[in-house]
């Protein structure tokens, strides 16, 4: 088995033409996908989600903290002049946090152990009555 | 008592075990965005569904899924549910797919349908259970990238792997023939 590996070198020249097909096709698939997915419009309010449950939606054009009361502990999330992040958290890796600053509409931030997630709107996503 | 076991067993077992230490070498390899794996047990899986048979493959994966949960401390977890419902998505993808000519498509197609196949497995369970609203589409893209371009890799590493293999067979065959 390990003999199958004295030149693990991975070669193109064992490409053949569906393979060819299947690449273009990935391709034009994943750069669908960013440009349907990806929005670069700003956002104007932040969403945000306990479980399933809308907790509440803030306007994004001010600054301040807020503390919300998750599954394992508080999570304090920063509102800063159209962009918002986590700044705290009590789950153990944290990755909610190092996502940093999100901007554009429809970016989110999930913290899975706390079950706290942020989304961002914009102008053209009418929501729900919080909006009206 | 005695469990009987048949070659085709210890061959799976053989062939798992090598997929687990793969799975625990990608473990300990970090990712900028948790799920953006490489996936290098999947190379595993596909060598396995090309130089045996379909069955084969899916004992290899699935039993993967298991053990490699198991030695992390993931068994029933979140994290779990990902890994089984992606590899159960792309088996049934392979599934469909080793039926492709085989002239026209190699293990490369078949790496990238699989990789697509395990993103979209572990998204609808992130989508349906873990975090149940729209936010994760904004994901998508990324992790489409990170299948495309992982999944090529892997194909290209499958398909070096068994035109060795067969080196291998038809210089042992000309040896044999010479002496």
């Amino acid at each position: 088995m390990l003999s199958l590996l004295r030149s693990p070198k991975p070669t193109f020249k064992h490409m053949l033409i569906g393979d060819w097909l299947t690449i273009i096709f990935s391709v034009m698939l994943t750069v669908y996908l960013f440009q349907t997915l990806w929005s670069h419009e700003h956002a104007s309010k932040v969403q945000i989600r306990i479980g399933d449950k809308v907790y509440a939606a803030y306007d994004l054009n001010q600054q301040r903290d807020i503390k919300v009361h998750g599954a394992i502990g508080d999570a304090v999330i920063h509102i800063s002049q159209g962009k918002v992040r986590f700044s705290k958290s009590p789950c153990h890796n944290q990755y909610c946090v190092h996502q940093g600053w999100l901007t554009r509409s429809g970016q989110a931030a999930i913290c899975l152990p706390n079950q706290i997630s942020l989304e961002l709107i914009g102008e053209q996503k009418p929501y729900d009555s919080l909006n009206y | 008592m005695q469990i009987q076991t048949t070659i085709d067993d210890h061959r799976i077992a053989k062939l798992a075990a090598f997929a687990i230490a793969l799975h625990m070498v990608e473990a300990v390899i970090p990712s900028p965005l948790p799920g953006v794996k490489p996936g290098i047990a999947n190379i595993v899986t596909l060598y396995v569904l090309l130089q045996y048979d379909f069955a084969t493959a899916a004992w290899v994966s699935i039993l993967r899924v298991f053990a490699s949960s198991l030695l992390l401390g993931q068994f029933m977890s979140p994290t779990f549910a990902l890994s089984l419902s992606g590899a159960l998505l792309s088996l049934g993808t392979l599934w469909a797919a080793q039926h492709l000519p085989k002239r026209y498509f190699s293990a490369i197609t078949l790496s990238i349908l699989a990789a697509f196949a395990h993103i979209a497995g572990q998204l609808i369970v992130v989508r349906l259970w873990l975090i149940p609203h729209a936010s994760v589409s904004y994901l998508i893209p990324i992790f489409a990238t990170a299948a495309l371009f992982f999944g090529l890799i892997n194909g290209l590493i499958t398909a070096k792997l068994l035109y060795n293999k067969t080196q291998l067979l038809e210089s042992d065959k000309t040896e044999h023939g010479s002496t």
